[in-house]
């Protein structure tokens, strides 16, 4: 069991009065170890907010570099950091947030040869990746790991959401069963993207990780949330574990392999 | 008939095909979607002979890829 010192017991105090965390919560965040996949408009405000929530150690991957049109939106990375890799960016901020947090840096993109060895060992993985083959492909591993994780998907004004606790809860594929063809859907760099939306979806993740560490509320499993911040509406639609999955359902998947890489990557 | 889509109770004309109201309802390209009718997801080549009825529930849940 962890003991705080008294800088810690100041710091985590909105957590430690705060009924259904209290400390043996906050000892449980500390104790946790979550992986943020994408140090992006979605990875940004979710690494901020689990550093500043004591999260005892964070992960972050991200093969990428800071540039300027990433500013927008991605809000850990600062106009000095352009050019610098983002992983070292994200840290760098996070350690200043809060120094009781062990960052530990993965600068790759993720495939299928590296993604299980990467998640082995966090109890939670947040998808922040902007890609649909990144996407599926951080489901499977997190299905064949058995590794709870939150889906995030943002576009325009939208955002959608799901946690997913495999052979347990639906799983992404359970919903959206295989990646689409290539420039079917439009992507956020050829699309946009509102940079709060992101915000707004981030936290969102950030928070269910949280409730899922603490053990405390209804996570949004079997369900996806959905908003459009043009109307502010939020709406929630439910689902069941598809028994037919190809990932999670019947025998499901036995390897990971890597999915055609699609959409979201035009460069400009 | 009366549907539900997306949460929103629509008049929608009688006697058709989900693949007619995927055209109804604006959706261009149908694997821009993931089809929900009564809790059960459908896949794409069902759309064409699935007929909806009275009281139906149906949800478009939109591929959203983005992140970065």
């Amino acid at each position: 069991m962890k003991e705080f010192s008294d800088e810690e017991l100041e710091r985590y105090s909105r957590h430690i009065i705060l009924q259904d965390v209290g400390i043996e919560g906050q000892e449980k965040i500390a104790n946790s170890k979550i992986l943020v996949i994408g140090a992006g408009g979605l990875g940004s405000p979710v690494a901020l907010y689990l550093a500043a929530a004591g999260v005892g150690e964070i992960g972050i991957v991200d093969g990428d570099v800071v540039d300027l049109s990433n500013l927008q939106r991605q809000v850990i990375h600062a106009t000095a950091d352009i050019g610098v890799p983002k992983v070292l960016s994200a840290k760098a901020k996070m350690e200043a947030i809060n120094p009781n947090v062990k960052v530990t840096v993965y600068q790759k993109f993720l495939d299928a040869s590296n993604i299980l060895d990467i998640i082995k060992g966090y109890d939670f993985v947040i998808d922040g990746t902007d890609n649909f083959s990144a996407k599926f492909l951080i489901n499977d591993a997190c299905v064949l790991a058995n590794v709870p994780y939150s889906h995030g998907g943002i576009l325009r004004f939208g955002g959608q959401t799901m946690t997913i606790k495999p052979h347990e809860s639906a799983c992404y594929a359970c919903v959206f069963d295989s990646p689409p063809p290539a420039n079917a859907i439009p992507t956020c760099s050829s699309a946009g993207i509102l940079g709060a939306v992101a915000g707004m979806l981030g936290t969102i993740q950030a928070a269910e990780a949280l409730k899922y560490i603490v053990g405390v509320g209804e996570p949004l499993y079997n369900r996806l949330l959905t908003f459009d911040a043009k109307t502010m509406n939020f709406r929630n639609v439910n689902f069941k574990k598809n028994p037919k999955c190809r990932v999670c359902g019947g025998e499901g998947i036995k390897e990971i392999k890597d999915y055609e890489a699609v959409v979201c990557e035009a460069k400009l | 008939m009366k549907l539900t889509i997306n949460g929103d109770s629509k008049e929608i004309k009688d006697g058709i095909v989900l693949s007619e109201l995927l055209i109804i309802e604006d959706v261009e390209q149908p694997d821009m979607v993931s089809v929900q009718l009564n809790d059960e997801f459908l896949t794409k080549d069902t759309y064409a002979t699935t007929a909806l009825k009275e009281g139906d529930e149906i949800n478009f849940l939109y591929f959203m890829g983005g992140g970065a």
